[in-house]
């Protein structure tokens, strides 16, 4: 421990602190525009320029190490002065156009300006203007308001993992700017605009359509992934203008993904449903709510009353909140049938009845940070899990050894272990590689089944990281939850971790996945057999089966086929099988609860008022139980529904609750296959029908139409290295697709992405694909 | 070289004849006899530091810092990767000694460095060249495969178990390279911009992992204190102030070119050796250290002898020994504008105050030569060269600002003058017989 005083205040700090550390323990602030708590230290702003005694020259405090008995003022002339002069050099070439820049009120430059500058400027010469740069749709730039301060570059380098931006040229010609013709394409680049201190960097679409001190902020948590990501909405007269990060150190830090912070545009989209209707006669009529609720009721009572009601069936997306599905299972078991599941892209089933508990984390978000070694298994996981990536990157940048097993080599912008990629077929016998590894290396005989495995370098180096002494993990990704083995996958997985002692974990499909299951809203026939089996009425809640089924063509047929099919969603959908229509609030426009990966609960106010007339989805599940005349749907407010869900449970989900532990399941084998295996990722931009709605993601390069993409041997070997476009057939229907040359796809595989009404035709995520030229 | 012998010349003796740069020639001169020496001879490290520091010899970069300190700093017992760094990045106005030291002495500076690299432990260094004379790099490398060849640089040198290997890197003409710790970005194929310090490259250099730095000169002088001793070689300058040093003058002098002296010789003898003031003119002012040290007039000059603490004294710096020599006809305005412009294009952008400072510098210089001075102008160039010394990540911030500070410190009627008058004190038609090429020096 160091000794220091700051303006006469004393205190001990850690080894290795700087004077800004000192201070922000102190609480003094320091006036700074380049240092971050979460960045590099560039010490480039000068702004933070302190006295310190016996220096013969002011130091910046972000950037100096705490000496013992170190004795600084901030607030000396020497400082004061510094800081001025500082201050003075900043604005000489900045525009002061702060009437007509979106930062204004919420400007770092602004601020200090107000502390530190001068009322008027002795700068009386010409000021230097910055070509503006195109980012893309994300980020709007003003470069002239540039201070240079590189937080952006520095976000890029150290938290994003990818170099978008750079300051090029030199002196005061040095510009922010992308490669010559590229954008900023990171999952996390919003994160720039927050860390920008000036105007230079603004949200493209938020800007120019509110004044900081017009929004009103509040809580909540974010839909789209499993990581229950806090959130700040900013809100203008009832409606979502600007999505920030709330900080939260044991969940998203101080950021958000792009998906987070742009899907709000979708809240406000024309796309939205804001009248109940109902089809009559093949026509779509608005009706008032009363009409709708009894057009459902009497729906759902005729098919109880005519088929049984175990032809009634509920599918939820798994980011309905946790008071929507608990009622949802309430509806479907007071009908008698009790059939409702969240889990649309799964289709093997094979581990329900079989696990200890909820399949979840495995540990808390936090621990990520501090494994030694971590295997993931199975997983896009940059633009599924964005912020769980970074999480993992930075351990990565710390020591920890990160290795993937998977199906596809995309660059996860992290320095990798080891990493295999295999077809979807051969995970198996990887897995079964990995868990022979660790049995040699634990010096045990080879479980039954994964003897005959091949065991690579890389597997050995895998296994041997896990059995390394320290923290260790074995995370499951969405490649394994939807792979038609997914069962037999846990099995080997779940070896793995016994013979290794890693902790097994999944990371989760959605935001409250978790949540789904401990209320129940896993029950009667799964999401497969629903839509196999021919029922005669359908709830829909939230979810796009079209898009969001493993085999959608074959859900869509279902939804044709059945008597009645009743939607709630927040946005116009299923026009073309559903026969009622009810508009229920998105996460912003109800109270509700989600249940992270970790076991998390977090429950959260509706921000703005729902729109036109749209209902929370638990209120309109009470209205429907109670005229079906069901018990137990007495509930006055959303929190009485919580408290009843998860009785028992206070801010986590209990231990024993969670356990990824199955028994009797057996491992999974290696299957011979012929013909182009189909892999299938749901793009970060169409995971969910509120982000598949948002325009400007809409743009972004994640958001490119989908095409047809095997490495160049395949392709080569597929009679295609010439071909341009190609026409992909699959179990049910064939799609015509652009072909690409992607050497991240493994070797007899072709990667066509799900959750595009262009490849939905297709049929299962996985299977063989027929490609030929056109 | 094509230059009368200098008898107090040790870096530059013996160089007069064709191919001196010729590993044939340094060996017949009794080159690499040092290396041999320390080899052979099993002198310690510590015994070649204390030498070193015995020697007075002080860095020829500029900063004038103990080398033998400097040497003492390193973590010598540092299991890993450690460097070695040569600074011929050349780059301030006024400085052209390297560039002589390496056209016509490269094997000194590679013994130099070697017997450095034996000292630090270093298996490998760096010499980072500037791009701007292509040939110097060119040379070098050619320098550089020749004592490889002759096993001087390599593996198992001279058989004594030493490795050592030796690269050429060079640069691209930005002057920020030359500042030790842009240089080492540059190096590692970074955009060449300083590093804050502390860590200082002793213990975090190139690529992380401690570093030295020195400059060519330096280098240059450790082969002849291995052979004479550090005493020897403090005896030919003054205390504190060992060892003779390169200068480069130029300006309006009769013989401009590169002059190796004893530290400590008055700046009279080397007026004299340069055959005087052009066209018999009066002196004006004086830049002794290179662009970046502050100006000093005729008389106080006149009054110092060329060492580090003569010239700190009179308050201006040796630095790398390039004397810029101004006579009467010269305009304070429009030199101080050309230097100004300088720093504000070399400034490499990264802190605030050089980045925005610099151009304002030369801005409101610019504006004063061409007759649109304002009266509060000079105030405000103190003040902002104020407010850039001594707040900015590297020196470049105190190079910009001293020029700026000295000028108008010592020839503040001048700059009076611009901004009343709108035009020159000096007029131009003598500016311009003073800034004429003079053709008749004798070594032409």
């Amino acid at each position: 421990m160091l000794e220091i005083e700051i303006d006469g205040q004393k205190l001990e700090v850690p080894d290795g602190s700087t004077v800004m550390d000192a201070a922000n323990r102190l609480g003094l602030h320091i006036p700074h525009f380049c240092y971050h708590k979460k960045l590099s230290i560039a010490a480039n702003c000068r702004m933070c320029l302190v006295q310190v005694e016996r220096a013969p020259k002011p130091l910046p405090a972000c950037a100096t190490p705490v000496t013992n008995g170190m004795k600084v003022q901030t607030h000396s002339d020497q400082a004061i002065t510094a800081q001025k002069g500082v201050m003075e050099f900043l604005l000489i070439n900045h525009p002061l156009d702060c009437p007509i820049c979106d930062q204004g009120g919420e400007c770092q430059l602004q601020d200090l300006a107000v502390g530190y500058g001068a009322s008027a400027s002795r700068y009386q010469e010409e000021k230097r203007v910055v070509m503006n740069k195109n980012l893309g749709p994300l980020i709007s730039t003003d470069m002239t308001r540039c201070i240079h301060c590189t937080r952006c570059v520095r976000f890029g380098q150290e938290i994003a993992g990818v170099m978008e931006l750079g300051m090029a040229n030199r002196g005061e010609h040095s510009e922010i700017m992308t490669f010559v013709g590229h954008t900023v394409d990171s999952e996390l680049s919003g994160n720039m605009i927050d860390l920008c201190p000036v105007g230079a960097l603004t949200s493209k679409p938020f800007r120019y359509s509110a004044r900081t001190w017009e929004l009103s902020r509040r809580k909540t948590v974010s839909p789209h992934d499993s990581l229950g990501t806090n959130l700040v909405v900013q809100v203008k007269h009832d409606e979502v203008k600007r999505v920030l990060p709330l900080e939260n150190e044991e969940v998203n830090e101080c950021w958000i993904s792009d998906r987070d912070r742009f899907s709000y545009e979708a809240l406000n989209s024309d796309d939205r449903l804001t009248t109940p209707m109902i089809k009559q006669d093949g026509k779509w009529i608005e009706v008032d709510w009363q009409t709708a609720l009894e057009y459902a009721a009497n729906s759902l009572k005729r098919v109880a009353d005519e088929h049984g009601a175990a032809k009634i069936g509920m599918l939820a997306a798994p980011y309905s909140t946790t008071e929507e599905l608990y009622l949802g299972a309430q509806l479907m078991r007071g009908l008698g049938g009790g059939s409702i599941d969240h889990r649309l892209r799964q289709t093997d089933f094979g581990l329900d009845g079989k696990l200890a508990g909820i399949p979840w984390l495995g540990m808390k978000v936090a621990d990520v940070s501090k494994l030694d070694a971590a295997l993931v298994v199975g997983s896009f996981l940059r633009k599924d899990h964005p912020l769980m990536a970074q999480r993992l990157r930075q351990a990565a940048r710390r020591g920890t050894r990160v290795s993937a097993l998977g199906v596809s080599n995309e660059d996860w912008l992290m320095t990798t272990f080891a990493r295999v990629t295999v077809a979807p077929s051969a995970l198996a016998g990887e897995l079964a590689a990995l868990v022979k590894a660790a049995a040699e290396i634990r010096g045990v005989a080879v479980p039954v089944g994964a003897e005959s495995a091949e065991v690579s370098d890389a597997a050995r180096r895998i296994a041997q990281s896990l059995c390394d002494d320290g923290a260790r993990a074995v995370f499951l990704g969405s490649v394994v939850q939807q792979h038609p083995d997914a069962a037999g996958l846990h099995a080997l997985a779940q070896e793995l971790s016994r013979l290794t002692g890693a902790t097994l974990g999944y990371l989760g499909e959605a935001a409250n996945s978790v949540g789904a299951a401990a209320v129940g809203a896993q029950s009667g026939l799964n999401a497969q057999q629903m839509l196999l089996g021919g029922l005669r009425a359908y709830v829909l809640l939230h979810t796009e089966p079209e898009l969001d089924a493993a085999n959608a063509p074959m859900a869509v047929e279902a939804l044709k086929g059945a008597d009645t099919v009743i939607v709630m969603s927040p946005f116009k959908t299923g026009l073309d099988y559903a026969d009622c229509l009810l508009p229920v609030s998105p996460f912003t426009e109800t109270s509700g609860t989600f249940v992270s990966v970790e076991g998390r609960i977090q429950s959260f106010h509706a921000v703005v008022r729902p729109k036109g007339e749209t209902r929370p989805a638990w209120k309109v599940l009470r209205v429907l139980g109670s005229m079906l005349e069901l018990g137990g749907f007495k509930f006055d407010s959303s929190e009485a529904v919580r408290d009843e869900a998860l009785a028992g449970a206070n801010g986590w989900l209990p231990e024993y609750k969670l356990d990824n532990t199955a028994s009797d399941v057996a491992f999974a084998r290696p299957s011979a296959v012929s013909g182009l295996q189909r892999i299938a990722d749901f793009p970060i931009y169409r995971n969910d029908a509120v982000v598949r709605r948002a325009p400007a993601l809409a743009a972004a390069r994640d958001s490119a139409a989908p095409t047809a993409r095997m490495n160049a041997a395949t392709a080569a070997a597929s009679g295609l290295t010439e071909a341009k476009r190609v026409r992909v057939r699959g179990s049910a229907w064939s799609s015509e697709l652009d072909l690409a040359l992607d050497d991240t796809v493994p070797a007899g595989c072709v990667r066509v992405s799900a959750g595009w009404p262009q490849t939905a035709p297709l049929g299962t995520l996985s299977g063989i694909l027929n490609v030929e030229a056109l | 070289m094509n230059a009368p012998e200098n008898p107090q010349a040790i870096l530059l003796a013996g160089l007069d004849g064709d191919n001196t740069w010729g590993i044939e020639h340094y060996i017949k001169r009794g080159g690499y006899s040092a290396l041999r020496k320390i080899l052979e001879s099993g002198m310690t490290a510590d015994q070649i530091i204390a030498e070193v520091k015995k020697s007075d010899l002080r860095g020829r970069g500029g900063a004038g810092f103990p080398t033998g300190l400097k040497w003492s700093f390193m973590p010598r017992q540092f299991p890993m990767d450690k460097y070695v760094v040569c600074n011929s990045d050349e780059g301030e106005p006024g400085t052209f000694k390297d560039r002589d030291l390496l056209r016509y002495n490269p094997h000194l500076v590679i013994e130099g460095m070697a017997i450095a690299g034996f000292v630090m432990g270093c298996t490998r260094g760096y010499n980072y060249i500037h791009g701007e004379v292509f040939s110097l790099y060119q040379r070098f490398e050619e320098a550089l495969a020749e004592a490889r060849a002759a096993g001087f640089i390599g593996k198992n040198i001279l058989g004594k178990g030493f490795d050592f290997d030796l690269f050429a890197h060079h640069g691209w003409g930005a002057y920020i390279c030359g500042e030790e710790t842009a240089l080492l970005e540059s190096i590692e194929g970074k955009k060449g911009q300083p590093r804050f310090k502390p860590p200082f490259p002793a213990s975090h250099g190139l690529y992380g992992k401690p570093t030295t730095i020195n400059n060519t000169e330096t280098f240059a002088a450790i082969p002849w204190i291995i052979n004479n001793g550090g005493e020897a070689f403090q005896a030919l300058g003054k205390p504190n102030n060992g060892g003779t040093k390169i200068f480069s003058v130029s300006g309006h002098v009769n013989r401009p070119g590169v002059y190796e002296i004893p530290l400590g010789t008055p700046f009279a003898a080397l007026l004299e050796m340069c055959g005087g003031m052009r066209g018999g003119r009066k002196l004006k002012a004086v830049i002794p250290g290179g662009s970046s040290a502050p100006v000093l007039p005729a008389d106080i000059m006149m009054d110092c002898t060329m060492d580090y603490d003569s010239i700190s004294k009179a308050g201006s710096m040796l630095g790398s020994g390039a004397v810029i020599v101004m006579d009467e006809t010269t305009c304070m305005v429009k030199s101080l504008e050309r230097l100004s412009y300088f720093y504000h294009e070399e400034s490499c952008g990264q802190c605030t105050p050089c980045r925005e400072g610099t151009g304002w510098l030369y801005r409101m210089v610019h504006r004063i030569e061409h007759g649109q001075g304002r009266p509060d102008d000079l105030d405000t160039l103190d003040n902002v060269a104020s407010n850039i010394a001594g707040r900015t990540i590297c020196a470049l911030g105190d190079a910009a600002a001293f020029p700026v500070k000295s000028f108008i410190k010592h020839f503040r009627s001048e700059f009076e003058y611009h901004v009343e008058h709108k035009h020159c004190l000096v007029p131009v038609d003598v500016q311009r017989e003073g800034s004429r090429i003079y053709v008749e020096h004798a070594a032409c």
